[in-house]
């Protein structure tokens, strides 16, 4: 909750923290202050969710397309709800059974979006940098919802919302992600993030699945990498496990599951070696016994279920921000 | 501070004071009666007005805060979207008299948009309107309640209102001189 | 036979002869006559070459003229009128068109082609294997018989080490030389950009180092045993260099070349100059941009004499082909007409020695494919040597603008860059056969 002294010190500088951008392709450009705006936003829309009427209609008349080239059904529906909720109007496609699958180009899709009226187009695309490519040619905002191995920045200010309930000011805090961090565009939009909360970075996973050069060291925060999981663990405020895609064994990335869950499952025995209410999250969908164990996905400390609602929230902060104003960027 | 002062700290607690006593007198007591302030100033008027309530006549009286940026009627069109801060009402509204309170009346837009952010908290038996200055020049239909002083101004004036919780200081000010407005045109 | 041509004044650089002193080239008979100070011909077409330099029209080991098959692309009549535009008097052309140079009638048919519509001199570069799918050796022989000067299967390295020594050892029969694309296409699979700190924080699939340096080391293993020259095409890394070095000290018959994109940009153009990634396929490329370190190793293999010659691997491509998802955009850059700009860049910024390039781009690759046994003379000045005759302004600065290339590629990652050293006048068969517009600045 707001206290009346908190809300004094931000008056009259309301026009210093300003929303310029028409697109959200990642979290590596968004300077402390937009994340700041996104979360300060996102907590609005929380309450704005709470309410007995549940949803606004701020973005009435205004068209959000989902432009799904992969399957996902959460962080669509996650999506299309946060629309609704603003009352925009909202027309899903996907890949199969449209003109992509006939061999239209990703330009020509998007600027026939812009033509019949989108304002924002949601893009989930395979290809790591295909929205940057959407988004220099159409005048639609264009949010990136994951493109291949490269980004998700709303799972990354959901992530960072939903860890600074629970752990605040998360400068010096340890958040330990373990997983298949070579395809996990969660890892990555999340480092450009926490690195600029001051939070310290571990990147864990098996070597074959392990860039390391995303290694770095921020202004604030940094960014470790390690094999060693159960090293990695010992202190840890977050740990973040990543769903472990059962193809990268037969990619031969890792030798077998059982393999993969002996290192790496973030189980009890290793949450024990984390700080004392160390939160756990996943960004989903959890394979539940391979890269986390039941019990710890659905204990006291987990706030994987949390995640998704502020997912809502934080899309509809996203979405306001994109919208709201419109006019200048399309200027 | 530039421009002309037209209430120093004194006068705004002479008014603060007076609305408060209309508010009171208008709902026959303090029941059922909901302070909702406009967020910035219109927040920090309700809170006064409550602690001036309080004084007269022994009441706490709730006080809620309502951000009207996601009910603007100019979404879109602004250069950047207006920040937004979570809305708060402490107690239920069904059936009570909640009074939107603002610290300038002026197109009445803000408080359309108010009365819109409202009713997605329930439906209050009366909706009244305070506010510390009306400046005129409204262009919907809508008409405060209690008043703490009437300012005629020109459009091409802006009325700033300073309180020392926000501002560090009380004062109302009319900015904008007929010099500045032959140059602006 | 077109008039005698007198170029006065320039600075004459022939690399085969040592020569760099300020003289006049006559050319008479489509051959040099002369070189000399104050050379008279009365009658003579006469261009004053002051404060220019003038050497051998450059040989090009590596281009891609995109004809037939794909004439969207680049057609033999505009891809050579591009050479010339950059100097390039002699071109050889890369085998990967539709259908591929795998047999003799698609070499005579492509040899009538070129006939009819080069602008410049050039060479057909035959397959190694049938329609370069790396199974079955194509007709060797044959192709050697039919006007071929090189083997390569191209951006198709043979991965089949057996059939690669076995094409070695027929080459080196037939007297060519195997220009070899060398890479590991497992462990490249996929792969679209260097595997390093740019390819992970953009989360491209990576091109390992190592597929480049194992299938050098493979393939040099292989030349030692088969008697073949081997071309190494475009050497992308330090790595590379070190093995061709220690290869050319046992005296091994390896020669190898750059591209002038590897020589002046790295890995980071495909994230591009902003904060935000560009993912810029214009500099998408086969093999890929790789890191500083790279790029200086590569100059100063240059330098030394490792690296034989500077091939362009110019790749025009259509619009589409670059306007697309990175992973599906086509590898290869448009650069006949930015190589000499490049060269002399580097040249300019000290990170080049201008006498070592000027060879790379003439007598060495006429030596490295043997041009000059065909061509007697080729790449050099020497009286009697054709008269190819290239013609730049060292100095001159300008901005590339890729809307006023004369090939059909646009795709240049050195659109809006401003570049020094300018193609001025290009000589062909002793006559003139491109003079730059005054205005390109």
């Amino acid at each position: 909750m707001l206290e009346l002294s908190e809300l004094h010190q931000e008056t009259r500088t309301e026009e210093a923290v300003a929303w310029h951008r028409k697109d959200l392709l990642d979290t590596d450009c968004l300077s402390p202050a937009e994340i700041e705006l996104v979360m300060e936003t996102a907590a609005a829309m929380d309450e704005v969710r709470s309410r007995p009427v549940g949803k606004v209609a701020t973005l009435r008349g205004c068209t959000v397309v989902t432009l799904f080239y992969e399957q996902s059904t959460r962080t669509r529906a996650s999506f299309e709800v946060a629309a609704k909720a603003m009352g925009a109007d909202v027309v899903n496609m996907t890949a199969s059974g449209s003109s992509v699958e006939k061999g239209e180009s990703l330009i020509d899709t998007v600027r026939t979006l812009e033509a019949i009226g989108a304002d924002v187009v949601v893009m989930r695309h395979g290809r790591s940098g295909a929205p940057y490519l959407a988004a220099r040619n159409t005048s639609a905002s264009i949010v990136n919802g994951g493109d291949g191995t490269h980004a998700h920045p709303t799972q990354a200010l959901l992530d960072l919302y939903t860890m600074r309930r629970h752990v605040g000011d998360l400068a010096g805090k340890k958040v330990v992600i373990v997983g298949d961090i070579l395809h996990s565009r969660v890892a990555r939009s999340n480092i450009w993030t926490l690195m600029a909360q001051g939070a310290e970075v571990v990147l864990c996973g098996p070597a074959t699945l392990l860039p390391r050069t995303l290694a770095a060291t921020g202004e604030r925060g940094s960014c470790t990498v390690t094999t060693n999981f159960d090293d990695a663990v010992e202190g840890a405020d977050v740990v973040m496990a990543l769903r472990m895609q059962k193809e990268r064994q037969q990619g031969g990335l890792i030798a077998s599951i059982r393999d993969y869950i002996r290192g790496y499952q973030l189980n009890s025995a290793r949450l024990d070696r984390a700080r004392p209410g160390a939160l756990v999250m996943h960004p989903g969908p959890m394979n539940e016994g391979i890269e986390i164990a039941p019990e710890v996905a659905h204990g006291l400390a987990s706030v994987i279920e949390e995640q998704v609602s502020n997912g809502v929230s934080v899309r509809m902060a996203v979405l306001y921000l994109l919208t709201a104003g419109r006019r200048a960027h399309a200027a | 501070m530039n421009g002309e002062q037209l209430l120093g700290p004194d006068e705004i607690t002479r008014s603060l004071r007076r609305l408060a006593h209309e508010i009171v007198e208008n709902n026959r007591g303090t029941e059922k009666l909901v302070l909702v302030g406009l967020l910035t100033r219109g927040y920090t008027l309700a809170h006064r007005l409550a602690a001036l309530i309080a004084e007269f006549e022994g009441a706490a009286i709730p006080v809620g805060r309502l951000d009207i940026g996601l009910y603007r009627d100019d979404i879109g069109q602004r250069a950047i979207p207006p920040r937004l801060r979570p809305s708060e009402i402490p107690a239920p509204i069904d059936g009570a008299t909640v009074v939107l309170v603002d610290d300038v009346l002026f197109t009445g837009r803000s408080i359309r948009a108010a009365l819109d952010a409202l009713v997605d908290f329930g439906r209050p038996a009366r909706v009244r309107l305070a506010v510390l200055v009306d400046r005129g020049h409204r262009e919907l239909p809508i008409r405060p309640d209690f008043v703490g002083k009437n300012i005629p101004t020109a459009l091409f004036q802006s009325v700033e209102v300073r309180l020392h919780e926000v501002d560090g200081d009380d004062g109302v000010f009319v900015l904008g001189t007929e010099v500045t407005h032959a140059r602006a045109q | 036979m077109p008039p005698e041509l007198l170029i006065r004044g320039g600075r004459v650089v022939d690399p085969a002869s040592g020569t760099d002193a300020t003289l006049d080239v006559l050319v008479r008979d489509g051959v040099i006559a002369a070189t000399g100070p104050s050379l008279e011909a009365r009658g003579a077409r006469v261009i004053d070459a002051k404060g220019l330099v003038v050497t051998p029209g450059f040989v090009d080991l590596h281009a891609h003229l995109r004809e037939p098959g794909f004439e969207q692309k680049g057609t033999i009549a505009t891809e050579t009128l591009a050479a010339l535009r950059g100097g390039f008097t002699t071109v050889c052309a890369m085998p990967n068109t539709l259908p591929a140079p795998d047999s003799a009638p698609v070499v005579e048919a492509l040899l009538e082609r070129i006939a009819r519509d080069a602008r410049a001199r050039v060479f057909p570069i035959g397959c190694v294997t049938r329609r370069r799918e790396g199974k079955e050796l194509a007709e060797i022989g044959e192709l050697a018989a039919s006007g071929c000067v090189a083997l390569s299967d191209d951006g198709s390295p043979v991965a089949d080490a057996g059939l690669m020594r076995r094409a070695l050892e027929l080459a080196g029969a037939a007297g060519l030389v195997l220009s070899e694309h060398s890479d590991d296409p497992v462990l490249n699979a996929g792969g679209v950009m260097n595997e390093g700190r740019v390819s992970e924080r953009l989360g491209l699939k990576g091109q390992p180092v190592a597929a480049e340096v194992t299938a050098i080391a493979r393939n040099i293993a292989l030349c030692e045993t088969s008697g073949a020259r081997l071309h190494l095409a475009h050497v992308s890394t330090a790595r590379s260099v070190e093995l061709v070095a220690e290869a050319k000290s046992r005296g091994l018959p390896v020669t190898c070349e750059v591209t002038p994109s590897h020589l002046f940009l790295t890995e980071d153009a495909v994230f591009g100059a902003g904060d935000e990634p560009a993912y810029d396929t214009a500099a998408k490329i086969n093999p890929p941009l790789r890191t500083e370190a790279d790029r200086l190793a590569l100059l100063r293999a240059l330098d030394a004499g490792v690296i034989d010659a500077i091939a362009t691997d110019h790749a025009p491509h259509a619009r589409e082909d670059k306007l697309c998802e990175f992973d599906l955009a086509a590898p290869g850059l448009s650069c006949f007409e930015t190589t000499l700009g490049t060269v002399m860049t580097l040249v300019t910024r000290g990170e080049l020695d201008f006498a070592a390039a000027i060879a790379a781009l003439t007598v060495n690759p006429a030596r490295a494919f043997t041009l000059d046994a065909r061509v007697p003379g080729l790449g050099t000045l020497r009286p009697g040597a054709p008269g190819d005759i290239t013609i730049f302004d060292p100095a001159a600065r300008w901005t590339v603008d890729v809307t006023r290339f004369v090939s059909k590629g646009r795709n240049s990652a050195l659109d809006g860059t401003t570049l020094t050293g300018q193609v001025r006048y290009v000589v062909t068969g002793g006559a003139l056969a491109f003079e730059m517009e005054a205005a390109y600045a």
